[in-house]
């Protein structure tokens, strides 16, 4: 563990100095990925022009959700979301050069690629969280503070899950980084906005298939204090690390198969 | 024995279109009845067509594939199971594809892999420092390595493999695409490192200049089974291969008609001679050229390397559908 | 134009994957836009019908169009590839328009079919009586292929001045999203930003197009001033890759 760490320092450190050796094309990279993660507040904000209400909430609310689910997308991005890659490293044969070094495959696929652009979507996902929670209505005890970092997190760690699961899926399909996409990105459009928009199969899907309701939907309700349209108790949005151990676990399984799969082992 | 391989045999499924929805899968056997064993300090050349397994072998040794059946041990490990632990003790360097990074500096790539393998500082200092005079790599240790040339990017992957000090070093195909004198230099490195370190090396290759110049013993591989395996040497003797013998004439003569000599070919007053020694040695060769002229210089040469691979591809028994 | 159609169906899993992406977006978008439609506000400018097929035709026509992608032949600039291309006797802009033209009419059938029949199964759509609006559709989104071709044209050709294009196909990536009609109906911009927004040849790739089907303003006008920023980009795409032969020549590749 501390040498994995020792190996992160050390690709961030040069990482920086790259990217500060090229300093005005990685600005305009970063801007660039805030920008794209902006528009998105655009449009909601252009919606509300025209509604009260998105399936039961307010803008403060959805904006509140978008924000979580922008986070915690650009924190599970920065640092899990070079496995998209994935395909072009099992065609180039990288991959192999991976299995010969003395670390776990899918540590040095996070790290050893890492880009530092993606921190412009992280910065600006955290800055629509900042805001929002800002403008919320909220009464800022100590256990809702402790809410919004422990949902950062664990809403993190559940799109890392999510990426990890949907890339495996490379392994068996040529063209699997598309299918990929419409899992991870989907995955952070639907979070992005409330469940009950939704209809019901898709719903369900969401909340218990891909837990995508735990990274933005309950935690905003239970934050806000609102009685969930749904009818689910207040205190889902605790439910968080839970379902995180949970995604982590089956994301776990489905990569250790996938590479089981690559390497030949029992097939 | 710093490799020991005992029946080793992987196959592939692939699968294929068989109608409009069906797949059909068939196996596909890429190595079969591998067996042989390296000792410490030994040059191994393996070589063989595409396709003949050379990389799926290589994959097995180095824990990248788990083999079908067969037992493996390399460095004394079980290179499937104990992937990390075999990795350093174990240098790769593949030829077409890179250890480094791209975009980082060499150096970088340098203290990236020091931190992966967790060599101490001052190993890493001696071994950098060694490599770095012994391959001329000072003129481009800050420059990003997709702005190096093949030679240089080959030069500095050979680094690359060797900071952790392993005991064996893997080559796939390490001089392919070089120029001769980048092959020439990396021979010698290589030469030097198996002669003053006794590190092992084994190395699949297409080109036979690497064989001669580096390695002692030569495995063969086709269709997934070892056709032929020993010194260079002993080859040549089993295939039965011809050698030359090349002579000056003080003026030119008929040479024809000596028995054994299959081919003749003149060249001015030199002839070359092609000959069995199973049916005449290169002592009687001579005396019959020398009752016909008068000889003023003669060389025996061994039969090509190349000859003596397509001779055992020539001999190998036909492949099992 | 056969060329470009063959070589693309050879990508029918890409298709399939890229299929699915767009569906799934499709139904995100359309609940979020759906909810204009409830409570006590309505959208006046779309019917809930047309707004379904705003969606599902958006989510078709993006591949068709091409709003992401398509930067070969900056590739080609890049690893001077291009002087071939430049000494063949063949009108270069005209040639990759043609192959542009055969992609597109793969994609027609295999990137935007599927998502339509999607948006018909699960929602009600509002499509033309009239078959001429069908036949004005078809014609708008040739050209909407047209105008997308050559502001990628002229961005692929800057890497002749440029190192590397990547910063700026990143911008028209980014622009392009909400500019095109792609996220928001353009009707739903503040009025000044609509004006400007319709001055530039984004919304022309997608938000035009799909009017013209769902008959939302005149079809001719827009028909009209599609045409109009066609022969603007077509044309200062030529000028642009004249100057570039000129440098080619100068420097002599």
């Amino acid at each position: 563990m501390a040498d994995t760490l020792r190996v992160y320092a050390g690709i961030l450190h040069a990482r920086w100095r790259i990217a500060m050796s090229y300093r005005t094309s990685f600005a305009f990279e970063i801007t660039g990925q805030a920008i794209g993660q902006l528009t998105e507040v655009v449009v909601i904000a252009l919606l509300f022009t025209r509604i009260r209400s998105m399936g039961g909430f307010d803008v403060t609310a959805v904006l509140l959700m978008y924000g979580f689910s922008a986070a915690c997308f650009g924190l599970a991005d920065t640092v899990v979301g070079q496995v998209e890659k994935l395909p072009q490293l099992i065609r180039s044969g990288e991959l192999d050069a991976m299995l010969i070094r003395p670390l776990g495959l899918l540590p040095q696929l996070c790290l050893l690629d890492i880009q530092l652009r993606r921190l412009g979507r992280l910065l600006s996902g955290l800055l629509i969280l900042g805001v929002a929670a800002h403008r919320a209505p909220i009464d800022w005890t100590w256990d809702r503070f402790l809410l919004v970092g422990l949902c950062t997190v664990t809403g993190a760690v559940i799109f890392s899950a999510i990426f990890v699961a949907a890339c495996s899926i490379s392994f068996w399909v040529v063209e699997g980084s598309e299918l990929a996409n419409a899992v991870t990105y989907g995955g952070t459009a639907f979070a992005s906005y409330p469940l009950t928009i939704y209809d019901r199969i898709l719903r369900r899907l969401m909340a218990y298939v891909l837990p995508g309701a735990f990274i933005s939907y309950y935690p905003t309700v239970t934050l806000l204090g609102i009685r969930d349209p749904l009818g689910l108790p207040g205190w889902f949005g605790w439910l968080g690390p839970v379902v995180a151990l949970l995604s982590c676990l089956v994301a776990g399984l489905i990569w250790r198969t996938a590479v089981r799969r690559y390497r030949g082992t029992g097939s | 024995m710093i490799i020991e391989v005992e029946g080793l045999r992987r196959t592939f499924r692939v699968s294929e279109k068989a109608g409009r929805f069906r797949r059909s899968h068939r196996e596909v056997v890429a190595v079969q009845d591998v067996s042989f064993t390296v000792p410490e300090g030994e040059t191994l050349g393996y070589v063989g067509p595409n396709g003949a397994g050379k990389s799926t072998t290589i994959k097995m040794l180095t824990g990248i594939l788990v083999p079908t059946a067969g037992r493996v041990r390399v460095c004394g490990l079980d290179p499937s199971r104990q992937r990390k632990k075999l990795a350093r003790r174990l240098g790769v360097v593949f030829g077409q594809r890179t250890q480094l990074w791209w975009d980082l500096p060499l150096l970088d790539s340098f203290e990236l892999l020091r931190d992966i393998y967790r060599v101490g500082q001052t190993q890493y200092r001696e071994r950098l420092d060694e490599c770095t005079e012994l391959l001329g790599l000072a003129e481009f240790l800050s420059t990003p390595v997709r702005q190096l040339s093949l030679g240089q990017r080959m030069r500095g992957e050979i680094t690359a493999a060797l900071l952790h000090d392993p005991r064996l070093l893997v080559l796939d195909e390490p001089t392919i695409g070089l120029d001769l004198e980048s092959k020439a230099r990396l021979r010698s490195f290589l030469a030097e490192l198996n002669r003053t370190k006794g590190t092992t090396l084994l190395l699949t290759t297409h080109d036979l200049d690497d064989i001669e110049q580096l390695c002692r013993r030569l495995m063969v591989i086709d269709h997934g089974r070892v056709l032929a395996d020993g010194e260079l040497a002993g080859l040549r003797g089993s295939v039965a291969a011809e050698r030359t013998l090349t002579v000056d004439l003080q003026e030119p003569a008929d040479l024809s008609g000596i028995p054994g000599v299959t081919a003749i070919k003149a060249d001015g007053p030199r002839v070359h001679l092609e000959f069995l020694p199973s049916e005449v040695s290169a002592a009687q060769l001579i005396t019959a050229v020398a009752a016909r002229a008068e000889i003023r210089d003669l060389a025996v040469g061994e039969a090509s390397i190349e000859e003596v691979i397509r001779r055992l591809y020539d001999l190998r028994p036909a492949p099992q559908a | 134009m056969r060329a470009g159609f063959r070589r693309y169906s050879a990508y029918r899993q890409a298709a399939l994957a890229g299929v699915i992406t767009n569906s799934v977006f499709g139904l995100i978008r359309a609940a979020t836009l759906a909810t204009l439609f409830t409570g006590a506000t309505r959208s006046s400018e779309y019917t809930p019908q047309q707004m379904s097929t705003y969606v599902w035709l958006g989510q078709g026509l993006l591949s068709v169009v091409l709003l992401w992608g398509g930067w070969d032949f900056a590739e080609r600039i890049r690893t001077g590839h291009v002087a071939v291309d430049l000494y063949r006797p063949w009108d270069l802009q005209a040639a990759l328009l043609a192959e542009e033209i055969g992609r597109a009419g793969y994609a027609l059938a295999l990137r935007f079919l599927p998502p339509m029949i999607i948006g018909l199964a699960l929602s009600e759509m509002y499509l033309p009586r009239d078959p001429l609006i069908w036949l004005l559709f078809l014609i708008s989104a040739l050209l909407s292929v047209v105008i997308s071709f050559s502001l990628r044209f002229m961005i692929n050709l800057a890497a002749f001045w440029l190192l590397d294009i990547r910063g700026p196909a990143s911008m028209y990536a980014l622009v392009s999203n909400l500019l095109t009609g792609l996220v928001l109906p353009i009707w739903m911009f503040p009025g000044w930003a609509q004006t400007a927004i319709w001055a530039t040849p984004f919304p022309y790739l997608l938000q035009a197009p799909i009017d013209v089907f769902v008959e939302h303003g005149s079809p001719w006008r827009l028909l009209g001033a599609q045409l109009l920023v066609t022969a603007i980009v077509l044309g200062a795409g030529r000028l642009m890759l004249r100057r570039a032969e000129h440098r080619l020549v100068v420097q002599g590749g």
